[in-house]
């Protein structure tokens, strides 16, 4: 067996439960160590990013109406197929540059979120909505929605703990997504693509592109099908091109921290909240 | 069926005699300064501009113009009132400043009431019954949220921002002032409110009920101008938070410049509400529903239900029924106690609605208007329809602001809710149905901020209200309009 050649895998986009190549056909090269292997990793172009808009739009309702209880199912699932999956997210982060230690804890920090998370599938509605006592006889309520396709542009330093932390709290509540995905480290990012897939996520629901965030971040601001952005990091030129771009179709933009991810405070109903839309309806009471 | 109901006359004896609200007890100064720090000063260049009534176009009184020199002073104010005062003042002792002012607005309600009308044009049974009304038990409402705020967010204590900066429209000027002010100021934040220059009487006869109630200097300012004024409000650096009531194309330009900023926002932005007529829907309710829909407050209503969609079925009795009821409407003098429709807030406004008038026609679109007599003086324009549009009509996609309906025809509930769908705004909508399930199914998949069922048009601050998409982010009302003002910690 020892002259067995390995069967290297190919490093692909993540758009509508597929794995395209991107469309422009370019690639940079990506490598963890000097004289280790070199993975192509697809440049996402901008008409990637469209595409996978479309994907999202389509997989936004059907994935809102799924009842809460087979969302949060859903994203157990994904918990329970990362932590199938350990030893493979475990030698791509050491391969990205992690200590053993903190590769270990990056998988259990990613894995756990996803249960976290799972769970408040059915709870954070109820911590959300009300009934509003109006001074006149109607019934009048108010829940949380979705507020639809949210684009996001994940940590460059976090590839897999960022990455969950950055998709849980949007695809719990009901939203699709475009994710960015770390450019310097982009290996599980696209494993955690295959995780997903492997898990009874909708087609559509998770879109994740490798790239250059100079060259997309724009695109992931203005594009105006998108109704909310998160974006992690705190380079003050990024953040006034997404804030601005985002005014063209009044985006909400979510400006999030990329450090302390393994906190308390990098997860909760709060961060669930920031892509939920309050809707208030009214129905008289009498005949 | 609906065809052999006769149809009132109206032509004989019905119609009003003359209810006129007295003006003669309102009290109005000839010049008013800007309410910086507890105190009526003019304006640092002197500069000031004319409010008039719109039905008569006569002069009401002269407003200071506030520079850009006097948004700096106002926004120091506050800063320094938030800072050393309020921030001290204990959350309890600051709920009853707030319950003072509601109850200073109960009390001058008749005289906030008729000001209102003077000044925006509006029907006086409107600023008396709901205008108001519901800006009192806004501040009544909000002033008891001061010292449970550990209550209102689940494993979170909050903390206020600081200045906000208040931007409001001229639509329902002292009810978006009270939007505005109550949560804010019940929440620890001071605050700089900038009304529209079209109608600042209201929100400067509330600066009075403040200064009345004894609350601290420069924990509320309140400045007048325009555009511009608005402008260096939201670009002064001290202000921590922006909230803005108005049309989504300024929103987006607020969006934009406070980019980078680090400011916290609110926006509440326009609106091109659906409303859905189904075949099993209480038609006279529904027609009800309709005209308070989009002739409420003249079509000035960033909620109006200005598309109505009708089930096939019912369009031509609905129709029929609908532009029945349009001709009793009395359009006419905003003071007498009968009229249904007021003054178009300006001549701008008027030109505006008069422009898209053009476009429904040119377009192709069959236009409606009930017979009335319109007074000479002031700015009037009547109910109207449009029929014969669709989708992509400039009337059906854009906000007009006024007391015009655009009307479409559906099959089924499935294509009514796409049509519904198809407008990057979402603020409000309506469903007038009698079936318990298709109102839950429909509700649901409207995409907007506020569903009106067998109803339009209702408020209430216990109520949030706000927009999907375009029409704007956060909510104004309840506890969610409580989170626009402060901070999780």
């Amino acid at each position: 067996m020892s002259n067995r050649l390995d069967v290297r895998k190919t490093y692909k986009l993540y758009i509508d439960g597929k794995f395209p190549r991107t469309e422009s056909g370019r690639y940079y090269k990506w490598s963890g160590d000097k004289d280790g292997e070199v993975v192509n990793i697809c440049l996402g172009s901008r008409k990637d990013f469209r595409d996978a808009v479309v994907a999202a739009r389509k997989a936004f309702d059907p994935w809102q109406n799924r009842t809460a209880y087979n969302r949060g199912q859903i994203l157990y699932r994904i918990g329970e197929m990362l932590e199938g999956r350990r030893d493979q997210f475990l030698a791509e982060l050491t391969l990205q540059g992690a200590a053993k230690r903190e590769a270990t804890r990056e998988v259990n920090g990613a894995i756990d979120r996803l249960i976290y998370y799972a769970g408040w599938a059915d709870k954070y509605q109820q911590l959300f909505s009300s009934v509003n006592p109006v001074a006149q006889p109607y019934f009048n309520y108010s829940i949380t929605e979705a507020t639809g396709v949210v684009s996001i542009v994940a940590p460059e330093e976090s590839s897999l703990l960022g990455l969950v932390t950055a998709i849980a709290p949007v695809i719990i509540g009901g939203n699709s997504c475009v994710v960015l995905a770390s450019h310097s480290k982009p290996l599980c990012s696209i494993s955690f693509a295959e995780v997903l897939q492997t898990s009874d996520v909708p087609s559509g629901v998770v879109n994740i592109l490798t790239g250059q965030r100079a060259e997309l971040l724009e695109q992931f601001a203005s594009h105006m099908d998108v109704n909310a952005i998160s974006y992690f990091g705190d380079d003050a030129g990024e953040i006034k091109i997404v804030e601005e771009n985002a005014s063209l179709n009044v985006k909400r933009a979510s400006i999030l921290p990329e450090k302390d991810l393994q906190k308390n405070g990098a997860q909760g109903p709060y961060h669930i909240l920031k892509t939920q839309e309050i809707k208030t309806t009214w129905h008289p009471m009498g005949i | 069926m609906g065809n052999t109901e006769t149809k009132i006359e109206f032509d004989s004896d019905w119609t009003y005699d003359p209810a006129p609200q007295a003006t003669d007890f309102i009290k109005l100064q000839e010049r008013y300064g800007l309410y910086i720090n507890g105190k009526f000063k003019p304006s640092d260049n002197g500069r000031c501009f004319d409010t008039i009534n719109p039905a008569t176009e006569e002069k009401l009184a002269e407003v200071s113009e506030a520079s850009e020199k006097d948004v700096d002073r106002a926004v120091r104010a506050a800063k320094e009132a938030y800072e050393n005062v309020w921030s001290k003042v204990s959350p309890k002792e600051r709920g009853k400043y707030v319950y003072r002012i509601a109850r200073l607005i109960q009390e001058c309600a008749r005289e906030f009431a008729v000001i209102e009308t003077m000044d925006g044009g509006k029907p006086i049974r409107e600023s008396r019954d709901i205008d108001i009304p519901l800006a009192a038990a806004h501040f009544f409402y909000y002033a008891g949220w001061a010292d449970k705020l550990d209550y209102a967010f689940p494993g979170r204590k909050t903390k206020p921002l600081g200045v906000a900066g208040q931007i409001i429209p001229w639509n329902f000027p002292l009810l978006m002032a009270a939007w505005k002010i109550a949560p804010a100021i019940a929440a620890g934040n001071t605050v700089v409110l900038k009304p529209a220059e079209t109608t600042p009487l209201t929100a400067l006869k509330l600066a009075e009920v403040i200064q009345e109630a004894d609350l601290p200097p420069g924990v509320v300012n309140i400045i007048t101008g325009a555009g511009e004024t608005g402008a260096h409000l939201v670009n002064h650096p001290e202000v921590n938070k922006i909230a803005f009531t108005g049309s989504t194309e300024v929103g987006k330009i607020i969006q934009k410049s406070l980019a980078g900023t680090g400011k916290n926002y609110t926006l509440e932005l326009g609106g091109k509400a659906a409303n859905i007529i189904f075949e099993d829907a209480a038609i006279d309710q529904a027609v009800e529903g309709i005209i308070n829909g989009i002739f409420f407050n003249q079509g000035h209503v960033c909620c109006a239900g200005s598309r109505l969609f009708v089930q096939e079925s019912i369009a031509d009795e609905l129709l029929r029924k609908l532009q029945d009821r349009m001709a009793t409407l009395i359009v006419g003098d905003p003071l007498d106690k009968n009229s249904d429709i007021g003054a178009i807030n300006s001549k701008a406004q008027l030109e505006k609605i008069k422009h898209y008038e053009k476009i429904g026609v040119k377009e192709g679109g069959s236009i409606y208007q009930p017979e009335c007599t319109l007074p000479e003086k002031g700015f009037w324009y009547p109910p109207t329809l449009f029929t014969d549009v669709s989708q992509s009509h400039r009337v059906v996609q854009e906000e007009i602001f006024g007391p015009v309906l655009a009307i479409q025809t559906f099959r089924t509930v499935d294509e009514a809710i796409q049509k519904a769908n198809n407008t990057p705004y979402g603020l409000s909508g309506g469903v007038w149905t009698e079936k318990g399930s298709k109102f839950f199914k429909v509700t649901k998949a409207i995409r907007a901020g506020v569903i009106w069922a067998n109803t339009f048009n209702k408020f209430d601050p216990t109520s949030p209200f706000g927009g999907y998409k375009e029409s704007g982010m956060g909510r104004e009302g309840g506890i969610s309009g409580l989170s626009a003002y402060v901070e999780l910690v």
